[in-house]
Formats: structure tokens, C-alpha cells, sequence
């Protein structure tokens, strides 16, 4: 029995792939003929192969595990079924992509400078005063090419009417770009014949890309400057994906205290052949941790006097100390007005209506729809702390309701989406489960978007959390001839 | 090559190495006790002196026997050096250089551990034992080979080199020491063939048995072994032979002058002095000299590569002040980065 579309329902959800019909996209059909026509046990064949395929090239992630004693490496969920989109679309997804960014990175610069935006009233002096994630260190910082987000994640969603939205900007230390070249790479192993039909757009310029990038911002202009990849260690989350893009680039993988500050204000790297000086830092350590000598004094993750290294700039840090100002989940809201104060433009991808709760009249509305809303704090990741209201019990909308009210500056509230659907392999039948997608936006001298991105999807039927630390999966992303 | 990386190389090396070691010396003590008459009551206290964790053992075990010596060599966790401890800590190391060795090599670490762990019930008993060690040795003897055969041979895979060798020199000094000194108090008239007997174990212990009568050809006896394990450079356990293996990779990495001269010192030692007739009491403490001279070498090695802390970087101008030196201090080490030395519990 293999998968007949005819049977599959895209209960009212805009579907990536098939039409309320039950008929493919124009895009998708090749693909859906393809699957279709697979015998169960092929189908299977192709998920086993995938599976070992992930095994075999150590893709894994991280996860805390109490009852085995640590940290355990988890293979992340894949599904052999891609995500499909159209070059149409996706040139208008990576215009808005690059045009946010862009704004996002001159709203940052300004807020440790001038910080006109202030004074001009468009965004609140308030809301920034209250950021945990402004760093008064950071003032009167101007890094190269007026960048502080380097690499940016940003999640996109679609809606019902098939409209896509930015759902949340990751401007500190996004992860999951692995994952979008491997998914590829696994593809490209276990589906060969599909990829001599279709025209799909590659990804796997992104770890040069990622090193141009990078190396543009050397305050050393040599022909190769000294780039390495800075992790909290082997029991992060992420370690395989800074392992992997180290590799990618031939930059080195080092943790804080292979690093250290010399008399002269540089960074340096112990070696065995003795210090050696580096240029760029793309560091996946969260702020805080980044130099006890200015943030947590505590933090064993750091580097002694990097700020002030950094600072003198002598070395490149990305992304810069003090960027995540902009991804606050307030702050989001904004992004509209950032786009159009700072380039006199209208947005090109639209934000997901959204209710501050700062404001009396909008935290009124929110606290009265709970039942209807999804409340998020302005400075979790990983789907952590929120509320999803139509699913939640009353007892935990009350005491988020309790939450709001003691720090309104805290949340924000937007009404709970439709997420679009893809057609995802369960047992040996295509179901449709909820997803996003995240791409990866590289900014310093030139500005780059991966093509497509890291498409996260809910496993569990009819959750939209895609989070890879509850029970999301990925799929690869196809961008494709309309 | 990064230090934090080529330490970790290091210390995995010499960890498993030292797994190895110590599980052929339970190996062949378990062995010569079958052969020895009851009189010569030789027992477990050679094992416990060989691997300097005396005054550790008499803490927590009220006599010396079989079970006891065998429990804590092998199992205790309080013992640093037990074999479960070391491979323990070869893995602990291996696992954050994961991306510089071969996956195989940190998979075939990982996989020694977890058979350890679970043989360990069975390995305490002596008819198990025999079985138990020859998998460490074999498995050990497996990770070396697939290193050597799958690992970029760059800096990093000199000290891998260096590791194994450095320990294994270490415990073939110990072994000598331990068995001339303790083992074979008395070499007693009234018991010739067993002296030999012992001096056999010696070799065995270190798989020598072999190669010593092709290469020596004549019986098995006290100064002849001697010179066979110290001085030899083809064996590959013989003291001089990883020594010489130790100075080939140091050649290899930059910035070798300091360990290299330390190294030349007790090459000239070694090759020069004369053991055919050696007393006891002096071979104790040349033997003695040596372990404090391998534990120089380390040092030389571990500051010339290891912990350059406070070394001026090669381009910049101003001299130390305060604040680096204070910068400089050792970060709290990383709950992976597991090496202390052995070689300084005597």
C-alpha cells in the first residue's frame, strides 16, 4: 500500500505541497509522483537509509538527560519528505529577509550611538532602559560596516491564506544552519534520481559564504586571517554544529581558555607552537559568558578582557556583544517602523500581528483572550515560557495572566497562527504536520540568504512546536523552477 | 594545533596505554603465583608498589591478597590509576577531541570503557581474568593500530606517540624496579630454577619472553634481561626504544629544544651505565633517577607545549605586566580535561 494523495487532507490548512484538492502543487508534483509510486518497502528503504545515513555522519544534537546520567547525543529527527518552494517566491522572501536585516543591524548601531530612533520617539527610551539584552557596555561601539548581526536567523511562518510572516528575528548565537546542509546531503544520497528531474537550487556555498563574511571583518587586512569558532564546550546543545562549520570553514574550534588577552590588547590562541594572533571570532557563547571581566565574573566560558580587545578592535567578534538588543520579542513588534525609519521603505514580509502587553489598552485585550492568544516572554528561546492559550488549562492561563500583570514589559501576545502543513511520512502513510522555516541571513561587507533554510517541523500531530528540544524534526528545504 | 587539543591527544594516549599496562602485570602475576611453589610466598604486594599507590591501597584495605590487590587494580574507582579509572579517563579526553582523532579511534575508546564497566562483576574472579585482560591488551593493542593507521600523522599524532610511549617507558622502569628490589628479595640458593622463573615473568609481563630468546639467546638471567629492557632499541616496550620513540615525534614539533635536552640526558644515562652486575640497592635507586628524570621530561613537555601561559607573544612589544599575569592564570579546567600523572604518586 503506498501513499495515494487522493487520501491525504489538508484540513483546512494551507498545505506547502498539496492543494485542498488532494492534487500536488505544480511544484510539488514530480516529487508526489515519485513517492507515490514507491512500493511500502521502498519508501521504507528510503527512510532506513536515511536514518543511517544521519548515524553514520554523527548528526546529532545535545540534550540534558537526567535519568542517564548527563548529556546524551541525540540523532534529530529527519523526514524524507522536502519542503518545497518556488524561485518566485522565494527571490520576494530573501528581498524582505536582506531588507530586515539590513534595518535591524542600522537600528542596533544607532541604539549604541546615537540613538536617534529614540530621541525621534519611534521606539520607546522605555523599552530599551528595560532590555535585559542591552548591553551599556557596548556604547559608542562601531563595528566594520556598521554590523552587529553578522548571522541572523529568522523564523518565518505561513498562514492560512498562505501569507508568510517573520515570526521572531535570532540575532545572538541562531543555530540549526547544520542541519540544512546536511539534510541536503542526505537527500542528495538517498533521493539521486529525484535530483536529475528537478532544478533545485544548491546550499552548499553557505560555510564559504560564512568565511567571506567573517573574513571581511578582519582588523587584520591579510590574505588569511586568523577565524576560529568559539564554543561553550562538548555539552552544549549546538557542539556538533560548531564542530561541523569549523570544519567547513578550516577555521579553528576553540573554547575559552585556549584563548587569552595579551599586554597588547590582542587576542591570541595557545598553540603548540606557541601564541598565536586571532583576527575573528565567531563565537557561539551567549553574551554574558563571553568575558568575566565584563559581564559574569563567574563565567569559565570566556575569554579575560575580550570586551576590551574587542573594543580597541583589534579583534572581530561575531555576532557583536549587545546585538540581541534587536531580537527582543517586544522590540519585534517595532521592526515594521525600524524598516521604514531607517530606509524609507514598507516591509516586504509582514510581521504576525502582535499585542504588547506594556500597553494598558493591548494588555486589556490580551488578559481578556487569553483562550485565543500565544504569549511569549520578550527573552526566551527555544519555544520556553509561553503560553499557547487555546491549548492551555485554565489554571496556567490564570497563572500566566499573574505573570503579565506583575511585568507587563515582559510579554507580548499574538493570536495563534495556522501553521502551514507539509505531507510528512508516518508508518507508511503521508500525514500533514505543522512547520516553519529558518533561514540564515550573513551580513558584512555584502549581504547573503541561504537559499531556503532550515525547514523545523512538529512531529506530533497537530503541535506547532518545532522546537528540536521538544520533539521537533526537520525536513530539507527545495527551492525550485515555479 | 591547538595546546587544549594536543594535551588531550596526550593524556588519552597515555591513559590507554596505561589500561594496557596495568592489566598485564595482574595478567602475569596471576600466572607466576601458579607456577611458584607455596614456600615462595611472592603474592599481590609487588603490584601494589609497581603501580605507587601503596599508602592509597593500605587506606582502604586492611591486607594485602588476591582479591583485595586484584579488586582495587582493577575496579575501585577510588584508586586513580585503577583500569576502570584510566580507560575512564581516555575516554574523558578522547570525547572532546572527537572531531582531530578518527571517529573509529574515540568509538573504540568509548566501547573499551563500556566493557569494562560491565565485565567488571565477572573480571574479579581468577578464571574470568585471564579472558578479561586479554580483551583490554587486545583492544588497547586496536586502538593503537587503528590510530596508526587512520590518523592524520601531523603534530597531533606526535603526541599520541609521545603519550604511549612515555608511559610505557614509565612502566617498564617500574616493572624492573619493582620486581629486581621486592619480588626477588632473596635470590636464594636453595632456589635456582624459580629465580628464573621470575626473571621469565618479567619478560612476559612486558610480551618480551619472545623476542628476548631470538635476540638475546642465551637463559634468562638477571643482566642480560636487564640490559635487554633497558638498553635495547628495537623491542618495542624496552625502556631506550620508547625513549627514541618519544625523541623521533618531539623532532617533528617545533620548539623542542628544552624537551629535547632532557631527553638526550637520560638517553646518555641509559645507553652508558653498565647493569650486568648492579646491586640491587643501586639499581633501586638508578631506577629511582630515572622515573624523577621521565617526570622532567613531562614537565618540559607539558610547559613547552601544554600551558604556554605566560610566554610573550612573538609580536608584541610591551613586557608582562600584572594584569596579564593575572588574566593569564589557569582557567578552572573543564570538567573533560582529566591527566594527572602517575608518575609523581611514589
Amino acid at each position: 500500500m503506498a501513499i495515494k494523495w487522493k487520501n491525504y487532507t489538508t484540513d483546512g490548512f494551507y498545505d506547502e505541497l498539496i492543494l485542498a484538492s488532494g492534487r500536488p502543487r505544480k511544484s510539488a508534483s514530480a516529487i508526489c509522483k515519485y513517492i507515490a509510486a514507491l512500493k511500502d518497502d521502498e519508501l521504507q528503504n528510503r527512510k532506513d537509509a536515511s536514518e543511517l545515513a544521519i548515524r553514520t555522519m554523527g548528526i546529532t544534537f545535545t540534550v540534558y538527560s537526567e535519568e542517564e546520567g548527563g548529556t546524551i547525543d541525540r540523532a534529530w529527527p529527519f523526514d524524507i519528505i522536502p519542503r518545497i518552494i518556488t524561485n518566485t517566491e522565494w527571490d520576494l522572501i530573501e528581498n524582505g529577509l536582506k531588507q530586515r536585516v539590513q534595518a535591524l543591524n542600522m537600528f542596533i548601531n544607532d541604539l549604541y550611538n546615537k540613538q536617534q530612533i529614540l530621541k525621534d520617539n519611534i521606539v520607546p527610551r522605555q523599552l530599551i532602559d528595560d532590555s535585559t539584552n542591552f548591553r551599556p557596555q557596548c556604547m559608542g561601539i562601531k563595528p566594520p560596516y556598521g554590523v552587529w548581526a553578522h548571522i541572523c536567523g529568522s523564523d518565518l511562518v505561513r498562514d492560512q491564506d498562505g501569507t508568510v510572516y517573520v515570526l521572531e528575528d535570532n540575532l545572538r548565537v541562531p543555530s540549526g544552519v547544520s542541519y540544512m546542509l546536511e539534510n541536503r546531503a542526505i537527500m542528495k544520497r538517498i533521493f539521486s534520481e529525484l535530483f536529475e528531474d528537478y532544478s533545485i537550487r544548491p546550499v552548499d556555498e553557505y560555510p564559504s559564504k560564512l568565511y567571506d563574511c567573517l573574513a571581511a571583518i578582519s582588523p587584520r587586512k591579510v590574505n588569511k586571517p586568523e577565524i576560529v569558532v568559539l564554543t561553550p564546550g562538548i555539552y552544549n546543545s549546538a557542539y556538533f554544529e560548531h564542530s561541523y562549520l569549523a570544519q567547513q570553514m578550516g577555521a579553528e574550534l576553540v573554547e575559552g581558555p585556549d584563548l587569552r588577552v595579551g599586554d597588547d590588547d590582542c587576542v591570541y590562541m595557545r598553540t603548540v607552537e606557541g601564541l598565536s594572533k586571532v583576527d575573528v571570532i565567531y563565537r557561539r557563547v551567549d553574551d554574558l559568558f563571553l568575558d568575566p571581566e565584563a559581564f559574569n565574573p563567574d563565567s569559565i566560558l570566556g575569554v579575560k578582557g575580550l570586551m576590551r580587545a574587542w573594543k580597541k578592535g583589534n579583534v572581530a567578534l561575531a555576532n557583536a556583544p549587545g546585538a540581541g538588543v534587536a531580537d527582543d520579542k517586544v522590540i519585534y513588534t517595532y521592526v515594521p517602523k525600524i524598516i521604514k525609519y531607517y530606509l524609507d521603505e514598507d516591509p516586504i514580509l509582514p510581521n504576525v500581528p502582535s499585542y504588547l502587553c506594556i500597553n494598558k489598552t493591548e494588555r486589556d485585550y490580551v488578559l481578556n483572550n487569553l483562550d485565543k492568544l500565544v504569549v511569549k516572554p520578550a527573552n526566551e528561546s527555544g519555544g520556553y515560557g509561553m503560553l499557547i492559550g487555546p491549548k492551555a488549562s485554565a489554571k496556567e492561563r490564570e497563572q500566566f495572566a499573574n505573570l503579565i500583570r506583575r511585568n507587563p514589559r515582559n510579554y507580548m501576545a499574538q493570536p495563534l497562527l495556522a501553521l502551514s502543513t507539509a505531507p510528512t511520512l508516518v508508518d507508511h502513510s503521508a500525514e500533514p504536520r505543522h512547520l516553519d522555516l529558518r533561514p540564515f541571513i550573513l551580513s558584512s561587507n555584502e549581504t547573503y540568504v541561504t537559499t531556503g533554510g532550515l525547514t523545523r517541523v512538529a512531529l506530533r500531530k497537530g503541535s506547532t512546536v518545532v522546537n528540536s528540544s521538544q520533539g521537533g524534526g526537520s525536513k530539507d528545504t527545495w527551492i525550485v523552477e515555479d | 594545533m591547538l595546546s587544549r587539543v594536543a594535551e588531550r591527544i596526550y593524556w588519552m594516549a597515555r591513559y590507554v596505554e596505561r589500561a594496557e599496562n596495568t592489566a598485564r602485570i595482574i595478567n602475569v602475576n596471576t600466572n607466576l603465583l601458579l607456577d611458584l611453589p607455596k614456600k615462595v610466598t611472592l603474592g599481590w604486594q609487588p603490584l601494589i608498589d609497581i603501580t605507587g599507590i601503596k599508602k592509597l591501597y593500605n587506606e582502604h584495605y586492611p591486607e594485602v591478597n588476591e582479591r583485595n590487590v586484584v579488586k582495587f587494580l582493577i575496579a575501585d574507582t577510588r584508586n586513580f590509576g585503577s583500569l576502570i579509572n584510566s580507560l575512564n579517563a581516555a575516554r574523558e579526553n578522547g570525547r572532546t577531541i572527537r572531531d582531530v582523532i578518527p571517529r573509529e579511534g574515540w568509538e573504540k575508546v568509548n566501547d573499551l570503557y563500556l566493557y569494562t564497566k560491565n565485565q567488571l562483576p565477572q573480571a574479579l574472579s581468577r578464571r574470568n581474568r585471564y579472558d578479561f585482560l586479554g580483551h583490554i591488551i587486545n583492544s588497547t593493542q586496536g586502538i593503537t593500530g587503528l590510530l596508526a593507521g587512520t590518523m592524520t600523522h601531523n603534530f597531533g599524532y606526535d603526541f599520541l606517540r609521545i603519550g604511549r610511549n612515555l608511559e610505557r617507558a614509565d612502566m617498564t622502569s617500574r616493572i624492573i624496579d619493582v620486581r629486581s628490589a621486592n619480588l626477588l628479595p632473596e635470590e636464594s640458593e636453595d632456589l635456582p630454577p624459580y629465580e628464573t622463573i621470575q626473571w621469565m615473568s618479567v619478560l612476559q609481563s612486558l610480551s618480551a619472553y619472545q623476542n628476548y630468546r631470538q635476540q638475546v639467546q642465551t637463559r634468562v638471567q638477571r643482566g642480560e634481561v636487564l640490559k635487554y629492557l633497558l638498553q635495547d632499541i628495537y623491542f618495542p616496550r624496552a625502556f631506550n626504544h620508547c625513549i627514541r620513540e618519544v625523541q623521533g615525534s618531539l623532532k617533528n614539533l617545533p620548539r623542542h629544544m628544552g624537551p629535547i635536552r632532557q631527553l638526550n640526558l637520560i638517553i646518555r644515562s641509559v645507553e652508558t651505565t653498565q647493569f650486568d652486575n648492579m646491586s640491587k640497592k643501586a639499581l633501586h635507586r638508578y631506577i629511582d633517577n630515572l622515573q624523577l628524570q621521565l617526570a622532567k621530561l613531562h614537565k618540559a613537555i607539558s610547559t613547552t607545549y601544554f600551558s604556554i601561559q605566560d610566554e610573550k607573544p612573538t609580536k608584541a612589544k610591551k613586557k608582562k605586566s600584572k594584569v596579564t599575569k593575572k588574566s593569564g592564570g589557569k582557567a578552572k579546567p573543564s570538567a573533560s580535561a582529566v591527566s594527572h600523572s602517575a608518575g609523581s604518586a611514589n
